[in-house]
């Protein structure tokens, strides 16, 4: 029953939908209150409808009710509470649910923290956002309905893909979709901009908290997805730019460019329509990532379904969503007024920079990952374009981006004093020389390029903490003096400090892992010893142990340092019976300086195929990730850009001055 | 107005120096580093020369694995039509195994044989990698139940 009532409020939220996408729009077309104030009531009634929705497919799957197709296709009554839960969203139709649900949340939360924003607006934000939902809830309803039954109902279910049986999985998707799903308050604001056609400071203003929530939820959903592929496929690596994790990274960068054009949008008003440009294309690669992942185009664990129907519904709407957008861009946005012209050496001009790399660099993503979908679709041949592409095109656009970043920071708006600028970062660049020296000099002097990243690291992390220290005239004035100028900074400044540190810190992990990460395949047998990176290595023996819906054999390693015991690991196979599909659990013992990772492979005569990596300082790029998603929430909290900020302006004078 | 105009041009300037940088490097990147797809019956053919990239398909071939003592494997990959000899060292895909279809990147050796950097096979039971499946299909071999081949009827219920 419940089951139905998921369904029926499905539908009736595509019905609210349809009209919060239009009444609002003929409301403010015809200068009527009343119709463009029903968009709030429509995005709170669609919030709740959808709630609805979901709890019913989580209820079915948590129940075991396999009468539903869904829940019999992806679900198995001996699985882990854990799994039956996060596998509500391990399956393509569950994810679309929860897709929906996060944009609604997002249209609710739009209602509610927007009741400041002029009512037009406000209403046309809303009716573009019912709009996207109505695209995506037709294409639930039509050709991916969770709620479909089976009947007879079968007695089990098919299990749901071992690999996706992780806590990782928990948390993985949701904060992706929060994130993906987060970009369309981006592209709703810049379409009701160019509806309105005015976009001025304050419009940045109510922009940004939005960019950046999503911003912080794509970052650590980005790191999440690393980290899963790092201990659960067991091939030692974090990254290994699949189309799966390209889709999720074009984002990303274009959303990362969108955070700081809008910086220049609203201290100064000018880059208008770069702004609104860039929103569209941020949520435009959400949707295409959407596309890729979804539509079986790509052939990976994340695509569920390869039933054509749905990939071209999909096209159809990542076309339309974007077709209208930049038609509506070309109309409305030569009559955007230009904005206040600044230097080539200004703040401006170095956050231009910032987003033409972090363009160019999308681009080259973007290149790497439709090409050979395009070569295939024209010609017929199959390439694939494998890490070494990208090694090769991202990473030295990334190399100026990484140059530029500390002055930027530090220049000046509407012009800047470079060799003001390049004194200051004095230290920052003794650093950078250091670091690189150091890597030559004692780790490997045959690897220049380690030495560049350390030395760009040393130059981020050292030139963002003096322009910190700078702001604070730290070690100018006294102690307390410098403490009472942090506290009083705006948030947003110390944040961005934070999230450069976060950046830094995540080059130095990859430089580390990607120069010194050491690895060695062998056979061992029970009892055998092997050395690596100074470790000796006992595979102390192979034991077979059960887990809750799988057998597994386990072996046990010990990893010993001049004869001391510094960690014991347990890797495993397992073998899942229901879906008769074996998985690796590499094992890890993971610490600041070092992860060691050992995985166990196939019977070999008398002993067992094992792959053992040292992986040096690779824990510092989810700490990094970390750090910079805390750098957008300290940010998030600025007071100056909560929402609905232009009328309590006056108030923020007042709150300032009684500081203590 | 002037400013404005210079500020452009300084832009444009930026623009096009980034951008042909950018292509430069794509450019280069795509000539070494993208590798072809081709099926076991194209390299029979002699279609192809020793020492690029590639990457195969096909089936693991029926008692043709057989594992080194220095943790290498050998195996034969088969479109059916014909075969190939892989020659990998590394860690083998959790699924892989006889009459599976795997996809191997790697570099065709002067012997014939192909020397793989990465196996990859089927992520599960339910799915065949999709250059598998048209290998197959050209081959001539292709059974609908190879896709569908997990338990029950679930993929025909809809």
């Amino acid at each position: 029953m419940t089951v139905e009532l998921g369904h029926f409020a499905l539908v009736l939220a595509f019905c609210v939908a349809i009209l919060q996408a239009i009444v609002p729009l003929v409301g403010v077309a015809r200068r009527d209150p009343v119709l463009a104030g029903l968009a709030p009531a429509a995005a709170a009634a669609q919030f709740l409808l959808l709630t609805l929705a979901f709890a019913a497919l989580v209820r079915a799957h948590l129940a075991d009710d396999f009468s539903v197709l869904n829940v019999y296709e992806n679900s198995h009554s001996t699985k882990p509470v854990l799994y039956k839960f996060a596998g509500v969203w391990g399956n393509h139709e569950g994810s679309l649910v929860l897709w929906v649900w996060i944009l609604a949340l997002f249209g609710f939360a739009i209602a509610l923290a927007g009741r400041h924003l002029p009512m037009s607006f406000l209403a046309r934000v809303l009716a573009i956002q019912g709009l996207i939902g109505a695209g995506f809830l037709a294409f639930m309803l039509f050709t991916s309905n969770a709620f479909e039954r089976l009947y007879p109902a079968p007695a089990d279910g098919r299990g749901l893909n071992p690999i996706l049986q992780d806590p990782g999985l928990a948390f993985h998707p949701p904060m992706l979709y929060l994130g993906y799903v987060g970009f369309s308050t981006a592209y709703s604001f810049a379409m009701a901009a160019l509806l309105e056609g005015r976009v001025d400071a304050s419009w940045a203003r109510w922009l940004r908290p939005w960019v950046l929530a999503a911003w912080v939820a794509l970052t650590l959903g980005i790191a999440l997805g690393s980290w899963w592929a790092y201990y659960e496929l067991g091939w030692g690596g974090y990254w290994f730019w699949d189309p799966v994790e390209n889709a999720s990274f074009m984002p990303w960068l274009a959303g990362t460019a969108l955070l700081h054009s809008a910086i220049v949008l609203e201290k100064r008003g000018t880059l208008k329509n770069w702004t609104i440009l860039l929103a569209i294309l941020t949520f435009a690669l959400s949707l295409l990532g959407t596309f890729l992942v979804r539509s079986g185009v790509l052939t990976s664990v994340h695509a569920f379904a390869s039933d054509p129907s749905r990939g071209i519904f999909i096209l159809a709407l990542l076309l339309s969503a974007v077709g209208g957008s930049f038609a509506l861009y070309a109309w409305r946005a030569p009559a955007m007024q230009g904005g206040p012209t600044f230097a080539p050496i200004s703040r401006e001009a170095a956050l231009v920079l910032n987003n033409l790399l972090l363009g160019t660099a999308t681009a080259t993503v973007f290149l790497g990952t439709l090409y050979p979908l395009a070569l295939e679709a024209v010609s017929g041949e199959k390439i694939s374009v494998g890490p070494p592409y990208f090694d090769a095109t991202f990473v030295p656009l990334m190399v100026p981006l990484l140059l530029a970043l500390p002055v930027g920071t530090m220049l000046a708006w509407k012009r800047g004093d470079l060799a003001g600028v390049l004194q200051r970062l004095g230290l920052a660049a003794a650093a950078a020389i250091a670091a690189a020296l150091l890597q030559l000099a004692l780790v490997d002097p045959r690897a220049p390029l380690a030495a560049l990243g350390f030395a760009l690291a040393a130059w981020v992390v050292v030139g963002s903490l003096s322009e910190l220290a700078g702001r604070i005239a730290l070690f100018r004035v006294p102690l307390s003096h410098s403490l009472r100028r942090l506290l009083g900074l705006p948030r947003s400044a110390i944040a961005a400090t934070i999230a450069h540190l976060g950046l830094g810190l995540i080059v130095v992990g990859i430089t580390a892992s990607a120069a010194g990460r050491v690895e060695k395949i062998l056979v061992m047998r029970p009892g055998e010893t092997t050395e690596i990176a100074g470790f000796e290595v006992r595979l102390v023996g192979i034991s077979e142990v059960r887990g809750p819906n799988y057998t597994a054999e386990r072996a046990t390693f010990e990893a010993r340092r001049d004869g001391q015991l510094v960690a014991t690991l347990h890797s495993e196979k397992r073998f899942f019976p229901v879906e008769r599909q074996m998985t690796t659990e590499a094992g890890i013992d993971s610490s600041l300086l070092r992860d060691l990772y050992f995985v166990i492979g196939d019977r070999n005569g008398e002993g067992w195929t094992v792959r053992l990596y040292v992986n040096p300082l690779v824990f510092w790029i989810w700490g990094g990730a970390g750090i910079m998603a805390v750098g957008g929430l300290l940010s998030l909290a600025d007071r100056r850009l909560r929402v609905g900020a232009p009328a309590r302006l006056p108030a923020r004078g007042l709150v300032a001055g009684t500081r203590p | 107005m002037r400013l404005r105009k210079r500020q452009r041009a300084l832009l444009v300037l930026l623009v096009v120096a980034l951008v042909g940088g950018a292509t430069a490097l794509v450019l280069a990147a795509l000539r070494d580093s993208i590798s072809f797809f081709v099926t076991p019956s194209q390299l029979a053919a002699g279609k192809v020369e020793p020492g690029r990239r590639l990457r195969i398909g096909g089936l693991v071939e029926a008692h043709s694995i057989v594992r080194e003592a220095d943790g290498s494997i050998r195996f034969r990959v088969t479109d059916t039509a014909a075969a190939v000899t892989v020659h990998y060292k590394g860690m083998l895909p959790d699924l892989f195994r006889e009459g599976q279809g795997v996809v191997a990147t790697g570099v065709l050796s002067a012997d014939g044989t192909f020397r793989a950097e990465e196996v990859l096979a089927r992520h599960d039971e339910r799915y065949m990698p999709r250059e598998v499946a048209d290998a197959l299909k050209e081959a001539g071999y292709w059974q609908d139940t190879a896709r569908g081949g997990g338990a029950g009827a679930g993929g025909d219920a809809r």
